[in-house]
C-alpha cells in the first residue's frame, strides 16, 4: 500500500469542481466534504447545479476543472464503494423487463465480461427487493410498476450494489407518503450501518427531520456543514434570492388551519 | 409450380436461405435499436450503404461482392459517425442529425449512380439492383458472406448480452458500474451497419429500414422481456423472409424485397391490433369495460349519497333524478344492479302522488357503494 490518500477521512471529498455547459459555468468552484456516516442532502433552487453535481462526481458530466476522492480514492478506483440512483424519469419505464431483472442489474458492474448473473445474484436482488418491500412484484412488467414502486425498484438496484456511499438523484420526488416514509427508513438503515447517503432533495420543508449534514447550492456553495447550522434564515435567502419572501415563513412555519374537510356534498 | 418443385429450385434456395439469415441477423439487432429509440438509425445506415457501394464497383472495376460490401460498410459507418458528432458537437438532436447525414449520404450514392451509368461500363447493369434488391441474383458465395458476417454479430449479442441490455436500458447506470459506454453504443451502430450490409443484395437500400424495425416491433408487442423480443424478434424475421421469398417465386415478375418487407408488415399489423395487453383491440375492449364499470358504480354510489343525504337508507330514488343528476341514461345500469341484487325496484308508496318507479338499495349494496367510496378515497390520498 505505497499509495498516498487524499484526506481518507472523508467519504466524500471535492475541491475545486468547475462544470460548464455551452461556456456557462453551472457549477463553479465547488468544495464540499462530507464525513462518513451522515445522511446528507443537497438542496438548491431549480437550475442550482444539484444534479449535475452529483453526476459530474460520478463522471457522468465532464467537468473541466477539480477533483473529487471517495474515502481518499478517485472515484474511478472507488467504483464499487458506490452506489447511485439516478432520477426515475431518466429511464423508459416500457423496457420489456422486470423488477427482479432491473434490480440483478445492480451486480452487472461486479459481475465482469461475459458472466452472467446466475442463482446467487438472484436471490441478492430478491432480497433487496424485500428491503424495499417490492418482493411479491418481484416478477411484474416494470411499466405496470406506479412511480412509487419504480423508485422503490431503483433503490434496491443501489442496494444489491452494497456500497459504502450512495448518492441518490431526488428519489421523493413524485412518489406517494408511504413510498417518502419508506425511502427515509431505508436510507437511515444505511447511514446507522456507517454508510454515507447523499441525496438531491427538493422539499425544505422536510430536510431538518430527514437530514443531519446538508449542502446549500446555487452555481456556487452557499454553506454546508450539520443541518441546524446551515438551515438559516440568511443562507436559504442567499440561496434562494427573491423566492425568499415565501421561505422566510417556512423557517417560522406554524401549521395554518385546516378546512374542516368532510362537510356533507350535496349533489346537484 | 408444385411446392417440391419450389424447394428443389436451386436459385430460390439461395433465396430462402439468404432471407432467413438476414431476417434472423436483423431481428436481433433491431430489438436493441428500437429500444434504444434508434430506429431511424437503420434508414440512415441503409441510405448512406449506397456511395459505398458504388465507390466498392470503382474501385474494383466491377461488379464484385466483397470491395461493394466493405464499401457500404465503411460509408455506413462514416455516416453513423458523422450522425455522432453532429449531436456531440452542435445543438443538434439526434432526429435532425440523422435525418442530415442521411440525405447527404444517399444524394452523393446517387451522384455515384448516375456517373457510372453514364461512363457506359459493360457491367454496370445491375447496380441499381442496390436500390430495391434484387434476391434473385443471390449466389452461394454470396450465402457464405452473409452467414459469416450475420455469426459475428450473433456472437457478440451473446457475449456481450447484459452489457447491450444495460447500456440500452440505463447506459447513465452501466457508466457507472464502470462499462464503456461509448463503445458499446459504438459496437451496437456497427453491428446494425452489418445487418444493413446483409440486406443490400436483398431488399436494398431504400426498404431495409423495415427489415431492422419491422421483427423487433411486432416481437415488443407480445414479449415481456428482452430474452423473449430478441427470440421473437429473430424468429418474425426469418418468417418474413422466407414466407416474402416464397410467395415472389409462385409467380414471374415479383419483386422478393418489397414482399418480404409486405409480410413483415402484415405480422406488425397483426401485433399491433390483437397482442394481449398492448394491441389496440385490448384496449377498446378495456375502455368499454372500463366505461361500463365507471357508469355502473357511479350509478350506485349516488344512490347511497341521495339515501345519505336524506338521512334515510331505504330512500326511493326516482330514476329522472338519476339520470338528470349523472347527466345519461342509467336505465342499463340499474339493471344490471338490480341483477346482482344491490338494489330493487318499487312501487311508489299509495299516499304519494305520481307513478314513477323508484329504486331503494339493499343492504349489499349498501355495503358495496361504501367500499366503492372507501377505495376512491384512498386513492385519492395517494
Amino acid at each position: 500500500m505505497s499509495q498516498q490518500l487524499h484526506e481518507p477521512n472523508l467519504a466524500l471529498h471535492v475541491e475545486d469542481l468547475t462544470v460548464s455547459y455551452h461556456g456557462k459555468p453551472v457549477l463553479w468552484d465547488i468544495d464540499f466534504d462530507v464525513p462518513p456516516g451522515v445522511m446528507a442532502a443537497i438542496v438548491g433552487p431549480n437550475g442550482a447545479g444539484k444534479s449535475t453535481l452529483i453526476k459530474s462526481i460520478l463522471g457522468l458530466v465532464p467537468s473541466i476543472a477539480g477533483h473529487v476522492t471517495l474515502h481518499g480514492h478517485p472515484y474511478r478506483q472507488a467504483r464499487r464503494r458506490v452506489g447511485y440512483v439516478p432520477q426515475r424519469s431518466t429511464v423508459d419505464w416500457d423496457f420489456p423487463t422486470t423488477a427482479l431483472d432491473v434490480v440483478t442489474m445492480g451486480l452487472y458492474g461486479r459481475l465482469g465480461w461475459l458472466r452472467r448473473p446466475g442463482r446467487r445474484e438472484r436471490r441478492e436482488a430478491m432480497a433487496a427487493l424485500e428491503m424495499v418491500g417490492m418482493e411479491r412484484f418481484a416478477e411484474r412488467q416494470i411499466s405496470q410498476l406506479s412511480g412509487g414502486q419504480q423508485q422503490r425498484v431503483f433503490l434496491a438496484r443501489a442496494l444489491v450494489q452494497n456500497a459504502d456511499v450512495y448518492f441518490l438523484d431526488e428519489p421523493m420526488a413524485g412518489v406517494d407518503a408511504t413510498t417518502e416514509r419508506a425511502i427515509v427508513d431505508i436510507l437511515r438503515r444505511l447511514r446507522d450501518q456507517g454508510k454515507t447517503v447523499i441525496v438531491v432533495h427538493h422539499d425544505l420543508q422536510t430536510v431538518r427531520s430527514y437530514f443531519d449534514w446538508m449542502l446549500m447550492l446555487n452555481v456556487r456553495v452557499i454553506a454546508q456543514g450539520p443541518v441546524d447550522e446551515v438551515y438559516t434564515a440568511d443562507n436559504l435567502r442567499r440561496a434562494y434570492g427573491g423566492q425568499i419572501a415565501l421561505l422566510d415563513d417556512v423557517t417560522s412555519a406554524i401549521p395554518g388551519p385546516r378546512a374542516p374537510a368532510n362537510s356533507e356534498e350535496v349533489p346537484g | 409450380m408444385s411446392l417440391a418443385s419450389l424447394l428443389g429450385d436451386y436459385t430460390l434456395q439461395n433465396v430462402v436461405l439468404g432471407a432467413a439469415m438476414l431476417g434472423l441477423v436483423s431481428g436481433v439487432l433491431g430489438s436493441f435499436a428500437v429500444l434504444r429509440k434508434q430506429s431511424l438509425l437503420g434508414d440512415t445506415l441503409s441510405h448512406a450503404a449506397l456511395p459505398g457501394v458504388c465507390l466498392g464497383f470503382i474501385i474494383a472495376g466491377g461488379r464484385e461482392m466483397g470491395s461493394i460490401l466493405a464499401g457500404a460498410l465503411f460509408t455506413g459507418s462514416l455516416a453513423a459517425l458523422v450522425m455522432l458528432l453532429l449531436t456531440r458537437m452542435s445543438r443538434l438532436k439526434t432526429d435532425a442529425a440523422l435525418g442530415i447525414s442521411l440525405s447527404v449520404f444517399f444524394a452523393i450514392g446517387v451522384v455515384l449512380l448516375t456517373y457510372i451509368q453514364g461512363t457506359g461500363n459493360a457491367s454496370q447493369g445491375g447496380l441499381d439492383a442496390f436500390l430495391f434488391g434484387q434476391a434473385a441474383a443471390t449466389l452461394r458465395s454470396d450465402l457464405w458472406i452473409m452467414a459469416a458476417v450475420g455469426g459475428v454479430a450473433l456472437a457478440l449479442v451473446a457475449g456481450l448480452w447484459k452489457e447491450f441490455k444495460l447500456v440500452s436500458f440505463d447506459a447513465q447506470f452501466a457508466a457507472t458500474q464502470g462499462m464503456p459506454v461509448s463503445l458499446l453504443d459504438g459496437l451496437m451502430t456497427i453491428m446494425i451497419a452489418l445487418a444493413v450490409v446483409i440486406g443490400l443484395q436483398m431488399v436494398g437500400v431504400v426498404l431495409m429500414a423495415a427489415m431492422v424495425i419491422a421483427p423487433a416491433v411486432a416481437a415488443r408487442q407480445w414479449a415481456n422481456r428482452l430474452e423473449s423480443m430478441v427470440a421473437l424478434s429473430a424468429l418474425f424475421g426469418i418468417l418474413g423472409g422466407v414466407v416474402g421469398a416464397v410467395i415472389s417465386a409462385t409467380g414471374p415478375g415479383l419483386a422478393t424485397g418489397p414482399l418480404i418487407i409486405l409480410s413483415l408488415s402484415s405480422v406488425v399489423l397483426v401485433s399491433l391490433l390483437f397482442a394481449p395487453r398492448r394491441g389496440f383491440l385490448w384496449e377498446i375492449l378495456k375502455l368499454r369495460r372500463d366505461r361500463r364499470q365507471l357508469r355502473y358504480q357511479r350509478v350506485l354510489t349516488t344512490l347511497y349519497q341521495l339515501a345519505s343525504h336524506h338521512a334515510d337508507r331505504h330512500y326511493r330514488s326516482e330514476k329522472r333524478m338519476l339520470d338528470t343528476y349523472l347527466g345519461a341514461d342509467s336505465r342499463r345500469a340499474l339493471a344490471r344492479l338490480m341483477a346482482r341484487g344491490l338494489i330493487i325496484e318499487q312501487d311508489p308508496p299509495p299516499h304519494e302522488p305520481g307513478n314513477n318507479k323508484r329504486w331503494v338499495l339493499t343492504p349489499a349494496g349498501c355495503q358495496e357503494a361504501e367500499r366503492i367510496l372507501a377505495t376512491l378515497g384512498q386513492e385519492q390520498a395517494h
